[in-house]
């Protein structure tokens, strides 16, 4: 708009460019109500989103929430929702809230400290020239779509995980885990570096003339500082890695099972749902349970979320006194 | 660049490029010219209905036929919406389906059932695993809840290792058939094996796994995995499941597959059956390694 002001564009120049300012602006003045309407409106639509899905999937599981036996869905992994003719299915999740859980855990053990010590390096240590340069690649790494991960997951890590462990089968817990905890790193990194890059410069300063190394300074003066933003970052990982569907469902093996053992393969709620939706029945029971399970995974994810909200809260009154 | 702003990138280019994707495919659906039959159903089928499409386009230049897969359930589900001419599936209509067909279409509505070739379900194992024979009984302690066998070496004493199942996800028609003909009537199968989306992600799995047992149709064997000869009962004679053995009911676990259509049908669908039922098509099925009617 200030472009045109200054110089008005040839087709226009017959016209004063003063008149046309002023209708304009008229115009805009008694379009103030409706631009305001929008403008909140837009920032109520988030809101107005979380109420629709929360109803959609609450509306979607139907009955199914008051029938469900809750025993058995969170006791036992006997999952045979379309069983033979004439036996009674049975809905067992606990061997699918134990993969979506341990390939989470398997995951955070693998992305948190790459993640972390990758954001430290490119903000602390790293030359200009080769940050930029990180900082490229490493959007990049966030840009690849997740089946691609799967991808790698299935065909390369999995006989690679066959051969060098020597293990049954390739794809598994600690293969998803890899899988995801790389598709995690790149928003670890992106959310660390920019709360280390936050902690005002005299900190540094400050310690490097006290006698601090460098090592001291990142770990004694700027971890503690950014701590509510590296916290942030390794949560959203966590989200990222308890929601993440298409990676999981080629490189876990898929199998329902709770195992201790890492060459195991295991299934995610979110792969069950992936994989089964599609053809179960529409308003039939098998339906109303993928959407209890998609409840499940959204209460998990709320809960993540609100935790980590409650625990930054909690580090910044610390702070404050 | 924020972060915020970052994340407000990634996600538009995301948008792009399904925007993309959305008028590629819209495109792709456009040139379609005179009449068009819809067919829709079983996945193991979906290979041989697009061989036949893309055959049939030879012979009648202004017949189009779209195929999709999607499983048997989903076509017939489409048959009884109105929505394809043509189901394909890997088994037959349940009669649950059929009384819907009914209530759709009105009581005289005939259901007409082509049987179009028959597909036999292969297991598979390992080029590494030595083993070349199994019967009804042993993949029964292998797959069935009730089963106990656990190790190779249950299966023959100078093998090893732990069996690795694949199976495929619960709405799958061949789950359903290989579980009647593996766990009988009313048995289910043991929790833990790998449940995998496809007939190929099968075969793949096996191939890459050394210790693995898995079933597909025969139709998907590649030569970097062996198909195992099945018997009924322990001691029993074993088949292959070549084409001959399952013409002959020799090898047990096989299974028709169906072309079901409502009603009278239109001159051109009528034709495209026939055609499909004749020596062009047959030959296709017989191509694509399922066993042609005759």
């Amino acid at each position: 708009m200030a472009e045109t002001e200054s110089n008005p564009s040839p087709l226009r120049g017959r016209r004063r460019p003063n008149r046309v300012f002023h209708w304009l602006g008229r115009t805009l003045d008694s379009l103030e109500l409706p631009i305001q309407l929008l403008i909140r409106m837009c920032g109520w639509s988030s809101i107005i989103l979380v109420a629709a899905i929360f109803y959609f999937i609450f509306r979607e599981s139907g009955g199914m929430l008051a029938r469900l036996d809750w025993g058995q869905f969170f006791g036992s992994s006997r999952w045979i929702p379309s069983p033979a003719e004439g036996n009674a299915p049975s809905y067992g999740a606990a061997g699918l809230l134990f993969g979506t859980i341990s390939v989470t855990i398997g995951s955070m053990l693998i992305s948190v400290p790459l993640g972390l010590g990758a954001a430290v390096f490119v903000s602390e240590f790293a030359t200009p020239r080769v940050k930029e340069t990180l900082k490229v690649v490493i959007e990049q790494l966030a840009a690849i779509p997740s089946v691609v991960w799967g991808f790698i997951g299935l065909t390369v890590m999995g006989p690679l995980l066959i051969k060098i462990t020597g293990e049954n089968v390739g794809v598994n817990m600690l293969n998803g885990s890899i899988i995801v905890g790389l598709m995690a790193v790149p928003v670890i990194v992106s959310i660390s570096e920019d709360a280390l890059r936050s902690v005002p410069d005299s900190y540094r300063e400050a310690a490097l003339a006290l006698g601090a190394t460098r090592w001291e300074v990142v770990y004694k003066v700027l971890f503690p500082a950014a701590r509510n933003g590296l916290l942030a970052a390794c949560m959203l990982g966590v989200g990222r890695a308890v929601g993440e569907t298409m990676a999981v469902l080629m490189a876990t093996g898929n199998a329902n099972q709770i195992t201790f053992n890492i060459f195991k393969s295991v299934q995610t709620m979110t792969a069950t749902i992936a994989q089964e939706m599609g053809d179960a029945v529409q308003g039939g029971e098998h339906y109303q349970v993928l959407f209890i399970i998609g409840i499940v995974l959204l209460v998990i994810t709320c809960s993540i979320n609100v935790i980590s909200d409650l625990v930054v809260k909690g580090i910044r009154r610390e702070q404050h006194n | 660049m924020s972060l915020k702003a970052r994340i407000g990138k990634i996600s538009m280019a995301g948008l792009t490029l399904s925007a993309a994707a959305l008028l590629l495919s819209g495109c792709g659906q456009k040139q379609t010219k005179g009449v068009v039959i819809k067919n829709r159903g079983s996945d193991t089928l979906v290979q041989v209905a697009t061989a036949w499409a893309e055959e049939y386009k030879n012979a009648k230049p202004d017949v189009t036929v779209q195929v999709n897969g999607g499983g048997s359930g989903t076509g017939i589900t489409a048959l009884i919406n109105g929505t394809v001419d043509i189901a394909n599936s890997s088994r037959a209509m349940k009669d649950k389906e059929k009384e819907q067909i009914k209530a759709k279409f009105g009581d005289d509505a005939t259901i007409n059932e082509y049987i179009v070739g028959y597909d036999g379900i292969a297991v598979y194992t390992n080029t590494e695993n030595p083993l070349e024979e199994i019967s009804i009984t042993q993949l029964n302690g292998i797959y069935a809840e009730s089963g106990t066998i656990e190790n190779w070496d249950q299966v023959e004493s100078s093998l090893s290792g732990e069996i690795q199942r694949a199976s495929r996800q619960n709405n799958s028609g061949t789950y359903v058939f290989f579980r009647e003909a593996v766990c009988g009537k009313s048995g289910e199968f043991k929790q833990g094996a790998n449940s995998l989306s496809g007939s190929k992600e099968v075969v793949e799995f096996v191939t890459t796994t050394p210790n693995a047992i898995g079933y597909s149709g025969m139709g998907y064997k590649t030569d970097d995995v062996n198909w195992l000869a099945v018997s009924k009962e322990d001691g029993g004679v074993s088949y292959e499941p070549t084409p001959e053995n399952v013409l002959s009911k020799n090898y047990p676990i096989a299974r028709p597959l169906f072309l079901y259509t409502v009603g009278e049908e239109p001159d051109a669908v009528k034709a495209y059956l026939a055609w499909i039922q004749g020596a062009e098509g047959q030959k296709i099925v017989a191509a694509q390694k399922f066993v042609p009617v005759n």
